[in-house]
């Protein structure tokens, strides 16, 4: 951690304070107010109700997958068994899918910083037109992408592979990463590192010491945006690859059938859908902790 | 100042100039590996693109043929699920000119369209036993009276009915006309209020240019006639898509069909909220099931389509195995074909899957029928059926006819004006 | 890469004076160093595609079969035609229809995931017990991946399905018609308003306390706080994320495919029509689609950069000073 801990404070206003991380309110509204509460309730109830009919009708006997009863009774766990036959090949394509989702994940913040720091805090000319080109590239429909991006592959035999997947996941992702990190650094103020190379650091170490740090929510937050596209990719994933040992969770579950012609594996779709959304949301949990509170050096008490 | 900038335009330029010169390498050192066409010489290992293997059936043939042919092994590509995924999968492959993919399982309507383009190779016919085939499968696989798929699995709607209802209402045959349907309805009706009449797919998809065509046929009208000409603004395709159309006005059809596809019907069916239902034979296994799934297990049975006037017409389901141009070892590509279109292998594969196979023979075996009691009633249903329209261009002749047709099912059009329109579309489309 | 030069020519660099010519210069090549990397990227994966479509939508393939052998004849010309067909005859209407569709989705969920999305965030941004848990469940919307959320909500809006249940209703969500649009944008607001929260909660961690105490001190309201402070201050964060949901609306795809069906007018996209036209081997066509797409797509974000966002393009460093 020693990284993430920031500078020495090198002026008292409003470098020093931040920098140590001595407070930071969040308290906006009266603490005590009920319809606060009632608001959490809300949010939580409107973004979890729908998930929750998944789960439930993951949970569901296939023999009545379709009741609209709230409560999964009897519940079973066929549904999920069936998701995790190993002719399915479900287990490897979760692998699959963190390869490629977190490969993207650390390539895109380790270019995508770079770049976002060029773009917030250095003085270049051109800087309107790459910001420009950079998100000109997210504006094409992303269908009419994949036959040219197939020949690429095709022709330096790329098919089945990892990078196949990862390098059109990363360019789907790096403009978002790059124009949200850009407005997150320049949100800090420049006297931060001004003071700083004052006292003798270089913008880099500057840079890395003392906006990083600052940022880390919006780093964070930018890289489980960047996680769970990567890991919902589907229309190149299921392009370029034909191998099942190389295939992701979602082509895995495309590939789902019932049990004859027609048939349709909605339940095992669905306990799928959990599985697949389940470690990302725990994955969350357990870093949001560890990383945000980490680099704000306890910032909420 | 213009230096900088110059520099940052030479990164772009230089990226662009390797992207540029890939593409160009990539593309010119392909083409020389195409092989000949029409050559079924070379010997090596395949691939077999398919949808999904429901029952595990196909790993098992595939097995077999490996381990009796070490240097002509056959790797599974199992595509996605959805027919149209799996179309546009191997349009891709063919248009990248990928040797990815050897052999296709191809939907019998694709065949014109993959044939047309060049994507397929024309397989020799005598390769084949196509006269123990059922002549309507066997059609399938033609494209300009050459052979370009080996027939492989077929398919043809039949009417599920509720025995039980319509024996407690006293009638004892399923009903022959679609008067009939109706006449049956009212009775079993009266002491069922709940129950829907009738059903098939009707949902915006493919499924409603089968029921929209088994209309017209059944009416004694045609869609296209046998020269390919569209004819479907006739007398007699006006009575079939009106018998739907005005199905859904008196309520024989429950408007929820409209959104019906297989899945959403055979729910229904099985919840026991219809008394008679156009289905593919799918459904037969699934609603018999025991597990309580069904509510109508050993309540139904199957019977002939009907029509305007006496039996209706199926169209023709199914899919046929086709090899990519573009690929590698088309000799091994072929004998695999043999074999798994082979009939013994297609016995195998209707009773481990209970998809219907192609073989005429194989649907008089009283050992089978033993097993799937409605074989004599699908071959009748396979015999009559009517393929649809085989035009290179079928996807843009499907969505004119589901356009038409699902306006005139909803109301916004009449009968005469939809099928006016759809005439027109269809004769620019094939170009007639 | 037709817009590079759309936005903000900067102007700064002669405003800022007391740097040797020599570090500046210094400073310029660090940049394209460090930028090279992410701009390499995009010109391999996205700039060839672009630039192979663009070439594709000028040429006009007309397709015939030859009578004697079955096979498909083509014979192309370099033209305007497929963009000229795109505005004429039948086409034009359906052009007009996704049109629509496409835009009046943007609009309405835009507005309404930001007006959700601030919500989650100002609720969000409040130390409590059970904060992370209420974090990740908003999350999950998100998480799920778009193909799935569409069959959780096909299902949901089916006839007999859950939704018409609880609403003692019998709609049927998926037949042409408001409520096929309605549907789209209720799964769409739901699956994205999240991505807007968690941006704009990011953006209040990074607002230092001492902004909200000196509010404080002049005894402002929390309305007229949010309004005069805390908006303008995540305002950056906050148009970064809207125009990025703006740009993913506008090539709207796979929600009203597998919610609605691909053929549906009344949720048709421009997205949609172009998978359409290809997926029925109408290559030039579905390329000219892509571009005018790309090029609206282009306009709006123009607008809509022009219009809230300059302090993000930023006119050199130190644009908030």
């Amino acid at each position: 951690m020693s990284q993430t801990m920031p500078a020495p404070p090198v002026t008292d206003k409003p470098v020093g304070k931040i920098a140590a991380g001595e407070k930071r309110k969040r308290s906006r509204i009266g603490d005590s107010s009920p319809w606060y509460y009632v608001g959490i309730a809300v949010i939580v109830v409107y973004c979890l109700a729908p998930f929750y009919w998944m789960v439930v009708s993951a949970l569901r006997r296939p023999s009545d997958q379709f009741s609209n009863s709230l409560l999964p009774i009897p519940a079973s766990l066929d549904n999920l068994k069936a998701a995790f036959s190993p002719s399915n090949g479900f287990a490897r394509g979760l692998l699959n899918s963190l390869i490629v989702a977190g490969s993207t994940t650390i390539i895109t913040l380790v270019i995508g910083i770079t770049a976002a720091y060029a773009l917030a805090r250095l003085d270049f000319r051109g800087k309107g037109a790459t910001l420009a080109a950079i998100i000109a590239t997210s504006m094409f429909p992303g269908i009419a992408v994949v036959v040219p991006i197939l020949q690429l592959w095709t022709n330096i035999g790329w098919i089945n592979t990892y990078q196949a997947m990862i390098i059109p996941s990363l360019s789907f992702a790096l403009p978002t990463a790059i124009w949200l990190l850009t407005a997150f650094f320049k949100q800090m103020p420049f006297e931060l590192e001004e003071a700083a190379q004052i006292d003798g650091c270089t913008p880099a170490q500057a840079f890395r010491r003392i906006i990083l740090p600052l940022a880390a929510p919006g780093v964070f937050t930018t890289a489980i945006l960047v996680f769970i596209a990567a890991w919902n990719e589907f229309i190149i994933a299921v392009s370029v690859v034909n191998k099942s040992e190389y295939k992701t969770a979602n082509v895995i579950v495309s590939q789902f059938t019932g049990q004859y012609q027609f048939q349709q594996p909605y339940g095992t779709q669905m306990a799928a859908g959990v599985v697949v959304t389940i470690p990302l949301v725990i994955a969350v949990l357990l870093f949001q902790r560890r990383i945000v509170e980490g680099l704000t050096a306890g910032g909420v008490k | 100042m213009r230096g900088r900038r110059a520099s940052a335009v030479s990164v772009i330029a230089g990226a662009l100039g390797v992207v540029l010169t890939l593409g160009a390498c990539g593309g010119g050192s392909k083409s020389g590996s195409t092989p000949a066409a029409g050559t079924f010489d070379a010997k090596g290992p395949i691939t077999l693109a398919t949808g999904k293997d429901t029952s595990g059936y196909l790993q098992s043939a595939l097995d077999k043929w490996n381990s009796a042919h070490a240097s002509e092994q056959v790797r599974l590509i199992e595509l996605p699920e959805s027919a149209d995924q799996q179309r546009q999968q191997m349009i891709q492959n063919a248009q990248t000119k990928s040797d990815a993919y050897t052999i296709l399982n191809v939907d019998v309507v694709w065949t014109a369209e993959f044939a047309a383009n060049g994507w397929i190779e024309q397989l020799p016919a005598d390769k084949f036993p196509l006269d123990k085939i059922l002549k309507g499968p066997a059609s399938t696989g033609q494209y300009f009276n050459k052979l370009y798929a080996a027939p492989y699995l077929t398919d043809g709607g039949m009417l599920y009915y509720r025995k039980d209802l319509l024996d407690a209402a006293g009638i004892s045959s399923p009903p022959a006309s679609w008067d009939d349907l109706a006449a049956d309805c009212k009775k079993v009706q009266a002491s069922n209020p709940g129950v829907g009449c009738y059903a098939g797919q009707f949902e915006k998809y493919e499924g409603l240019t089968v029921n929209f065509s088994e209309a017209v046929d059944s009416a004694g009208g045609k869609v296209v006639d046998d020269s390919g000409k569209p004819v479907v603004n006739s007398p007699e395709a006006k009575k079939g898509l009106d018998f739907l159309v005005n199905g859904f006005k008196t309520g024989v059809i429950p408007k929820d069909a409209i959104t019906y596809k297989e899945e959403e019907g055979r729910r229904a069916f099985q919840d026991g909220k219809l008394i008679f239902h156009r289905q593919w034979p799918y459904q037969y296994k699934l609603a018999s099931a025991t597990d309580g799934s069904s509510k109508v297990t050993g309540k139904f049975a199957v019977a002939a389509l009907p029509g305007l006037s006496g039996a209706g017409k199926s169209s023709l389901g199914g899919h046929n195995l086709a090899i990519s141009k573009f690929a590698k070892n088309k000799g091994s590509a072929l004998a695999f074909i043999q074999f798994l279109t082979s009939e013994p292998e297609e016995k195998l594969h209707l009773q481990k899957t209970s998809e219907a196979p192609v073989y005429s023979e194989l649907y008089d075996d009283p050992e089978l029928i033993k097993q799937f009691p409605y074989l004599p009633i699908l071959k009748a249903s396979v015999n009559d059926a009517v393929a649809r329209p085989r035009v290179v261009k079928y996807g843009d002749a499907t969505t004119a006819i589901q356009e038409d047709a699902y306006a005139a099912l909803t109301g916004q059009k009449t009968t005469d004006d939809a099928l006016k329109d759809m005439q027109d579309k269809l004769t620019s489309i094939i170009g007639k | 890469m037709t817009t590079t030069t759309s936005v903000d020519v900067p102007t700064t660099p002669e405003t800022k004076p007391g740097r040797p010519p020599g570090r500046r210069a210094g400073v310029a090549s660090f940049a394209a160093l460090l930028l090279s990397p992410s701009l390499l990227i995009l010109l391999l994966v996205i700039g060839y595609p672009i630039v192979s479509a663009l070439r594709l939508s000028f040429i006009k393939t007309v397709d015939g079969v030859d009578p004697d052998t079955g096979l498909v004849t083509h014979s192309s010309v370099f033209s305007l035609a497929n963009y000229i067909d795109i505005f004429r005859g039948d086409t034009a209407a359906a052009f007009r229809n996704a049109f629509w569709n496409t835009t009046t989705f943007t609009i309405v969920t835009v507005i309404i995931e930001t007006t959700i999305g601030v919500c989650m965030a100002l609720v969000m941004n409040k130390a409590f017990r059970g904060r992370g848990l209420v974090r990740a469940s908003i999350l999950v919307p998100w998480a799920i991946p778009t193909a799935m959320s569409a069959l959780l909500w096909r299902w949901i809006f089916s006839a007999d399905g859950v939704a018409n249940d609880l609403l003692r209703a019998n709609i049927l969500w998926t037949t042409e018609g408001f409520q096929a649009w309605l549907a789209v944008v209720i799964a769409d607001t739901w699956k994205t308003a999240p991505f807007i929260g968690l941006l704009v909660l990011a953006g209040l961690q990074i607002i230092p306390a001492e902004v909200y105490e000196a509010a404080k001190v002049d005894g402002s309201s929390a309305w007229r706080t949010f309004w005069r402070i805390t908006l303008p201050l995540v305002k950056p964060a906050l148009v970064v994320a809207v125009l990025f949901r703006m740009l993913d609306v506008l090539r709207m795809f796979d929600l009203p495919f597998v919610l609605i069906g691909p053929q549906k007018k009344s949720t048709q996209t421009l997205s949609l029509l172009a998978y359409n036209d290809m997926s029925n081997l109408h290559f030039g066509p579905a390329a000219a689609y892509a571009t005018v797409l790309f090029a609206y797509v282009a306009v709006v974000a123009y607008a809509f950069v022009r219009l809230l966002g300059a302090d993000i393009v930023g006119r050199g460093v130190g644009g908030g000073r």
